[in-house]
């Protein structure tokens, strides 16, 4: 049943409720001329006022917006091309284009369930198993739990209608993962999912973000969501990264500076030279973070690279779609001018390969850096460091370079793509690990051109295990933990108290950050392990 | 969900920043149906010792159960995973009071009729001054966005869409197949923009 049906139901049992008319109330706004370029794209910020509302302030401003188009950022384009209406009080209801759902929307579903509402749009919704999924013995799971939690994905997707990328797909793997491989994320598109991992797919010029349960119901029962818009916030990274320096770097570099919380309410647009010279699996990781700075969304206007990236991708437009979508592509840029409620500029050439010393991300330093006194972090943040020094079991003044670590993940919707497989085997390639470590590539289809390329072997000669795919130790659903009082290097996202099991003490950092910790046991500077080599 | 305008209730003081969605709720536990209800996980791991045995010295383990907290800096951070504010909630609490947020976990605590109260740091100190050892009880007002506790009114900031919605409750489901008409003519529109829109059965 599609949304047509759905709603037409809907309105057959209309109770003749209205259109509130208080002053928070829902207030229909029509947006006569909001579609009428390619691809509902974007119309000027202008017309987004409501007709009588330019009536009513039409002077000498009004009349040169609307003739002078102001310019806009990337932001207001992927805002107006998806916004349905919105309500006096600001917030707009927003037109889902792909939504992703996985065995943590249970919720969701029972609510859907409970409504006995239909799934508006079965061929805009896919679901993939990756949370709960095992790395190993999947033929026979022995947590019931676990089991059920996939089962039920599987009977949702099943009753509702929708693909699914599940367990024995060739294709599964995490959402964030494979909705860029597969082309079904693409620049312009709205992209939500019940995972705040969702601004990944912002790399390609999508205006992608997280959801709670509620609003996964919403979508599944509308196609569509209500959010206010948040401000337009640009970091420029002007430059070029030195060698060793990668986007997660980028990442972890910009949250230290602005704090886990630093970019509340904003939307990110990343930009600058350093961010233009990155793969789109790089700026899936710069974009993939933004959460981790507060980011609810994060985006990169997309560009040839992006366009290469698409082509041919299964979901992907066609060859006789192909020229038309790439006009409309085009236009997805922050226009010249566009205000920005926030800029930050940073140099790409002064980060350092950083990982985080702590339990929240902005609890972050560059490898060759002693760790911070508390007192040195500023007021309201020395107790929390204070604590966090005591749960990781480390001594502020000391260098981090040289930590022992117990083991090693790889993985990730941060950093679970082919290219941070290969970057983390050239640093193991020939040689052992000193620590355990897992391997879980961010896909099947990951995992078998990895193993085209003999990176698996590289894995294995090191001494690491190599899995399947999933969210695995990134967040320990599927039992893949770090036991308490170990220390893991890690390619993942988040380094919270408990994260990778409880007592874990998770070091974040990127792929090859990772693979030198490998090689060493301990936390190590890529850039002098790789120079030993050579 | 029901609405509320008036609470009053116990509150306590968790003085910790960046309380994140992970230790809100362990993701271990959150393949647990939500009938059989999330409030015994609500901050497991920091409120139990390994053993399982509640710590005393914790904040929220005092005897009286609290309905208000009262946090720290970028409370909710994290995940987007809804069982942070079904924990909160079927503990028994309907209010959050912090500085800031983190943006999913506000949406979701609106969306369960638990209140995210902003207000400033020092006013957060001087309100947990007031809440004292936690006998005080604390009032909010939402018509008048007003905390008082102790003979002291504190302001808070709160979204106005959001006020509106934890006031009367509203389901958006409902609310937005009012704009069913407008939801269909935009998509009629958008998918003959693009064809590439709608996957090939």
């Amino acid at each position: 049943m599609d949304l047509v049906a759905a709603v037409a139901r809907i309105d057959g049992r209309s109770d003749g409720v209205g259109v509130h008319r208080s002053r928070n109330s829902v207030g229909q706004v029509n947006f006569d001329n909001r579609h009428d370029t390619p691809f509902g794209l974007p119309s000027p910020p202008d017309r987004l006022l409501p007709r009588r509302d330019i009536l009513l302030h039409l002077g000498l401003g009004t009349f040169m917006c609307i003739f002078m188009k102001k310019p806009s950022t990337l932001l207001d384009k992927l805002w107006g091309a998806h916004e349905i209406l919105r309500r006096e009080d600001g917030t707009s209801l927003l037109w889902v284009d792909r939504h992703l759902v996985h065995e943590g929307s249970h919720h969701a579903f029972a609510k859907l369930a409970a409504r006995g509402q239909p799934v508006a749009e079965p061929r805009l919704t896919f679901a993939v198993t990756d949370h709960y999924a095992p790395t190993r013995q999947r033929d026979r799971i022995t947590d019931p739990d676990i089991a059920r939690m996939i089962e039920t994905l599987e009977g949702n997707a099943h009753t509702h209608g929708l693909e699914i990328f599940g367990l024995r797909d060739p294709r599964q793997g995490i959402v964030h993962v494979i909705g860029p491989e597969q082309g079904l994320t693409l620049p312009g598109l709205q992209i939500n999912c019940g995972d705040s991992h969702t601004s990944t797919h912002g790399a390609f010029g999508a205006l992608a973000f997280g959801i709670g349960a509620t609003e996964v119901a919403h979508v599944l029962a509308t196609q569509t969501v209500w959010q206010r818009k948040p401000a337009a916030m640009r970091i420029t990274f002007e430059g070029a990264l030195a060698p060793g320096v990668t986007a997660k770097d980028m990442a972890l570099g910009w949250i230290a500076r602005l704090g886990a919380g630093g970019a509340q309410g904003h939307a990110v647009e990343y930009a600058g030279p350093a961010v233009e010279a990155l793969s789109m699996e790089g700026r899936m990781t710069l974009c993939n973070l933004s959460i981790e700075g507060g980011a609810r969304f994060g985006m990169v206007a997309p560009d040839a690279v992006t366009f290469a990236y698409i082509k041919g991708r299964p979901y992907a437009p066609g060859p006789g779609d192909w020229e038309t979508a790439l006009t409309g592509w085009r236009a997805l840029r922050t226009d010249a001018g566009a205000d920005f409620a926030r800029e930050v500029v940073i140099d790409a050439a002064e980060i350092a390969p950083t990982l985080t010393w702590g339990t929240s991300p902005e609890q972050a330093i560059g490898i060759d850096a002693v760790l911070p006194a508390p007192e040195s972090l500023g007021a309201g943040k020395a107790a929390a460091a204070r604590a966090a020094y005591d749960y990781m079991g480390l001594t502020p003044g000391q260098p981090i370079k040289g930590t022992p670590v117990d083991q090693v993940f790889l993985g990730s919707c941060t950093n679970g793509r082919i290219e941070d497989l290969r970057a983390a085997a050239a640093v193991l390639r020939g040689r052992k690990a000193r620590v355990p470590g897992l391997v879980s590539p961010g896909s099947a289809l990951v995992k078998q051109q990895a193993e085209a390329e003999g990176l698996d072997k590289v894995f294995r000669d090191a001494g690491l295990e190599w899995a399947a795919s999933g969210c695995s130790m990134c967040v320990g659903m599927n039992g893949d933990l770090v036991a308490p009082g170990k220390r893991c290097a890690s390619s993942t996202n988040r380094n919270f108290r408990g994260r990778q099991g409880r007592g874990a003490r998770t070091h974040l950092m990127s792929p090859a950050m990772v693979a030198a910790a490998a090689v060493t046991g301990a936390l190590s500077d890529v850039r002098e392990v790789t120079q030993e080599r050579t | 969900m029901a609405g509320w305008t008036r609470h009053e209730g116990r509150a306590v003081h968790l003085p910790q920043d960046n309380v994140d969605t992970d230790q809100l709720i362990p993701a271990r536990f959150m393949s647990t149906p939500r009938v059989q209800g999330y409030g015994e996980f609500l901050l497991h791991d920091m409120r139990r010792d390994a053993a399982g045995v509640l710590r005393p010295e914790f904040p929220l383990n005092g005897v009286e159960p609290a309905s208000i907290l009262i946090a720290g800096r970028n409370f909710g951070t994290g995940s987007s995973r809804e069982a942070a504010v079904y924990a909160l909630v079927d503990a028994g609490f309907r209010a959050v009071i912090a500085p800031g947020f983190g943006d999913i976990f506000a949406a979701n605590a609106v969306n369960n009729g638990l209140l995210p109260a902003r207000l400033a740091e020092r006013e957060i100190t001087a309100l947990a001054g007031a809440v004292g050892g936690g006998d005080a009880r604390v009032s909010i007002d939402l018509d008048n966005c007003e905390i008082h506790a102790a003979g002291q009114v504190f302001a808070f900031a709160l979204d106005e869409m959001w006020r509106e919605k934890l006031i009367r409750g509203w389901d958006d489901i409902d609310l937005t197949l009012q704009h069913a008409a407008q939801i269909r003519t935009y998509r009629e529109r958008r998918v003959a923009d693009m064809a590439w829109l709608l996957p090939d059965d």
